[in-house]
C-alpha cells in the first residue's frame, strides 16, 4: 500500500486557505510566535485528561466484564480487573437468548459482503461520473447528492414494507441488499478520481487502444487504492455498528447482528452487568483490531473529511 | 520509456498497420464507438439500479405511505392529509420533538467547543502528538449500542460510577433516568464521548492549513494567544465550523440508539415512563411496531426530515456570522 498519505484526500472538505502545513518557520520570528507554538503544561494535562476520558469507557468495559456480578455493586465500586473474564464470555456465548455466536458470524458476513460491494461499486460508478461523458451524467449526479443529506429513517417504512414483500424479512439479504451501494462512497470515489488521475493519461490510453474496462482496471483503480481502502474501513465500521435497519428488519430474535444481540442481551439480562459486558466487548473486539491495523487511515481518513457522520 | 513502447507494441498494436486494414479497421471501430457510448451507463447501472429501488424509491414512497391509514402488514385506506393534522395536535409527538432538540443542544454546544479547544491544543509542537490523535479517534470504533450499555452502568442510580463520583462533592444520588434534565445530560455525555474527538480532528486538520504568517505578524503587533485563536483560528475556520454544525444536526436529531438503550430492562420505544427521553425517531418506531401504525410513522417520518431542513437551515444562518460580525 503507498504511504501517501496526503494524497487520501478524498471529499476534500471547506477549508480555509491552502498553505503548506509544515513550511519551516523563518528564523526572524523566532520569538514571541514560536513561543506561542510550543505545549504549555496546561495543554499537556488537558490532553492527558482526555485521552483519559477517550480510554476510561473501554477500560471500565473490561473491568465489569472480568468481575463477577456481585462485584459491581461493592462500595467503592471495582477498578481493575477480575479474573472472570472468560467464565463471563462463555456465559454470553451460551446464552440462547442472544445467539450471539450467529450474531457475530451474520455480523462479519453482512460487513464482508457490504464492504466488498461498496468500494466495488462506487470506485466504478466514481470513475464514470468523473471521467465518461452520458447522457443524464449530471442530474443523476445531483440526484445522488441530494439523497446523501436525507436521513435514511425517512425510506424505513416502504424500505421495510418491500422486505415484507420480498420475505426477506429476518434473512441476511433484508440487511445486505439495501447496503449494497453507498451515494457517499460514489461521491467520494468521484472525487478522488478527477484529482488524482489526469485526463490526458486516459485519452493517451484510448489512443493506444485501450478499452474503457482497461483504462478502469489498469490506470484508475491502481490510482484509487489509498481512498478505495478509506472508504472500505468506514464502510466496514459503519455496517459492523448499524442498528436501526437491522433492528428494524431483523425482528427474529435468533437471527440478529451482533448489535442485535447485544440489544436483546441488555434487555433480558439488565441486571447481570458482567454478563452485558462481557458480550459488549466481544462485539467491540473486531473493530478494535481494525483500529489496531488501520488507525492511522482511520484518522487521515476523518482529517481529509472523508467519514460520513 | 523504451520496454513501456515494446511493451505496448507486442500487446498488438501493429497488428493495425500488419494486416490488411479495412475490414479489421471498421469492426474496431464500431467496437470502440460501442464501447464508448455503452461502458459510462454499464458502469454506473450496478450502483443506480440498486440505489433507485432500495434507497430512493423509499424516499419518495414515504410520503404516499403517510396519505393513507397503514396497518402492519394490512391493505392501506386513502385518507389525504389526516395524518398530518393528527400529528399537529399529537403531544406525544411534540414532546419528542422537544426531546430531540433538548438533547441536540445539551450535546452538541459543549461537543463542538471542547473539539475546538482540543483541537487547538493538539495544533501544537508537542511530544506525543500522534499518540493524542489516535486518543481522539479511538471511541468512533465503538458503537451506539455498546456506547449505550457502557454508559447506562455509568448512570446507574444505586452503584453507578457517576453518582460514586458526584458524592464526593456532597451531591445526593441522582436517578439519571428519572426527569427530563438529568436524562438529556446523560444521553448527552454518549453523544459527545463518540463524537468529540471526531469533530476535533476534523477541526485540527483545518487549522494546520491556515498560514502560520498570519499568527507569527499577529504576534508581532502583542496580540495573546487567546485573542489570535479568538480573532484569526475561529473566523478562518468558520467553513469547517459550519460543515460540522451541519453534520451535527443532521446526526443529532436522528438520535436513536443510545436513548433507546438508556432504559435498560423493558428496552421500548417510549424513553422512560414519562416519555422523558422519547427522540423522534423512537416515536416512529413506537408507531410501528407497538400501534402497527405505518401511515402516521410514515408522517413521523416526513416530521423528522423538516425538522432536520429546518435546525440545519438555522444552524447555517446562525454560524455563517461566525467572525464576520464584528
Amino acid at each position: 500500500m503507498p504511504r501517501n498519505n496526503t494524497d487520501t484526500a478524498v471529499i476534500p472538505p471547506v477549508r480555509p486557505g491552502a498553505g503548506a502545513p509544515g513550511k519551516p518557520r523563518k528564523p526572524k520570528a523566532e520569538g514571541a510566535a514560536s513561543r506561542l507554538w510550543k505545549a504549555s503544561p496546561l495543554t499537556f494535562v488537558t490532553l492527558i485528561a482526555a485521552a483519559i476520558v477517550s480510554f476510561f469507557p473501554f477500560y471500565w468495559m473490561v473491568v465489569i466484564a472480568s468481575r463477577t456480578n456481585d462485584a459491581i455493586g461493592s462500595v467503592p465500586p471495582p477498578l481493575t480487573p477480575g479474573g472472570n473474564l472468560f467464565d463471563n464470555i462463555g456465559r454470553v456465548l451460551d446464552n440462547e437468548n442472544a445467539a450471539f455466536v450467529t450474531g457475530l458470524t451474520n455480523s462479519l458476513i453482512i460487513s464482508t459482503v457490504v464492504t466488498v460491494a461498496v468500494v466495488f461499486f462506487s470506485s466504478l460508478a466514481g470513475f464514470a461520473f468523473a471521467k465518461l461523458r452520458f447522457r443524464g451524467q449530471n442530474a443523476m449526479l445531483l440526484i445522488i447528492l441530494a439523497t446523501m443529506m436525507v436521513p435514511v429513517q425517512l425510506g424505513l417504512i416502504p424500505l421495510y414494507q418491500m422486505m415484507v414483500k420480498f420475505g426477506w424479512q429476518n434473512q441476511l439479504q433484508a440487511v445486505i441488499v439495501p447496503s449494497l451501494v453507498s451515494a457517499w462512497g460514489v461521491f467520494m470515489m468521484r472525487q478522488y478520481v478527477s484529482q488524482t488521475v489526469p485526463d490526458e493519461l486516459i485519452e493517451a490510453s484510448r489512443v493506444d487502444g485501450a478499452s474503457t474496462w482497461r483504462i478502469y482496471w489498469s490506470i484508475v483503480m491502481p490510482a484509487l487504492r489509498p481512498a478505495a481502502a478509506v472508504l472500505g474501513l468506514f464502510i466496514f465500521m459503519q455496517t459492523w455498528n448499524d442498528f436501526l435497519w437491522p433492528l428494524t428488519v431483523l425482528q427474529d430474535p435468533a437471527n440478529p447482528t451482533v448489535q442485535i444481540s447485544l440489544r436483546s442481551l441488555n434487555q433480558a439480562y439488565y441486571t447481570d452487568y458482567s454478563q452485558v459486558f462481557a458480550g459488549t466487548a466481544l462485539a467491540t473486539v473486531p473493530l478494535a483490531i481494525v483500529f489496531i491495523l488501520f488507525g492511522r487511515q482511520i484518522i487521515s481518513g476523518i482529517m481529509e473529511g472523508a467519514v460520513k457522520a | 520509456m523504451t520496454t513501456n513502447t515494446a511493451d505496448r507494441t507486442r500487446r498488438g498494436r501493429p497488428a493495425h498497420h500488419a494486416q490488411p486494414p479495412r475490414p479489421r479497421k471498421a469492426r474496431g471501430n464500431f467496437g470502440t464507438r460501442l464501447d464508448l457510448k455503452t461502458s459510462p451507463y454499464l458502469y454506473v447501472a450496478p450502483f443506480f439500479v440498486i440505489f433507485l429501488i432500495f434507497q430512493l424509491y423509499p424516499l419518495v414512497y414515504t410520503f404516499w405511505v403517510s396519505l393513507h391509514n397503514q396497518p402492519l402488514g394490512g391493505e392501506g385506506e386513502f385518507v389525504g392529509a389526516d395524518n398530518f393534522t393528527a400529528l399537529m395536535k399529537d403531544e406525544q409527538f411534540w414532546n419528542s420533538v422537544y426531546n430531540t432538540l433538548g438533547i441536540f443542544v445539551v450535546s452538541t454546544i459543549p461537543q463542538l467547543l471542547i473539539g475546538l479547544y482540543l483541537a487547538n491544543a493538539l495544533n501544537r509542537k508537542l511530544r506525543g502528538r500522534g499518540f493524542f490523535r489516535m486518543t481522539m479517534a479511538v471511541p468512533i470504533i465503538t458503537s451506539t449500542a455498546a456506547v449505550a450499555i457502557i454508559f447506562g452502568q455509568l448512570y446507574n442510580r444505586d452503584f453507578g460510577l457517576a453518582n460514586w463520583v458526584l458524592g464526593w462533592f456532597g451531591v445526593e444520588s441522582i436517578d439519571w433516568r428519572a426527569t427530563k434534565w438529568a436524562s438529556w445530560i446523560a444521553i448527552s455525555t454518549m453523544v459527545d464521548w463518540r463524537w468529540t474527538g471526531y469533530n476535533t480532528l476534523i477541526y485540527l486538520a483545518s487549522m494546520q492549513s491556515i498560514p502560520k504568517d498570519l499568527y507569527e505578524s499577529a504576534a508581532l503587533d502583542g496580540a495573546s494567544a487567546r485573542r489570535q485563536f479568538w480573532q484569526i483560528t475561529v473566523p478562518m475556520l468558520r467553513p469547517t465550523i459550519i460543515f460540522t454544525v451541519i453534520i451535527s444536526t443532521i446526526g443529532g436529531l436522528q438520535l436513536f440508539a443510545e436513548p433507546l438503550m438508556f432504559s435498560s430492562g423493558s428496552g421500548n420505544y417510549t424513553g422512560g415512563t414519562l416519555r422523558q427521553y422519547q427522540t423522534v425517531t423512537m416515536y416512529l418506531f413506537e408507531n410501528m411496531f407497538t400501534r402497527f401504525n405505518l401511515g402516521y410513522a410514515a408522517t413521523v417520518a416526513w416530521a423528522l426530515f423538516l425538522l432536520i431542513v429546518i435546525v440545519a437551515f438555522i444552524n447555517y444562518l446562525l454560524t455563517r456570522r461566525i467572525g464576520s460580525a464584528k
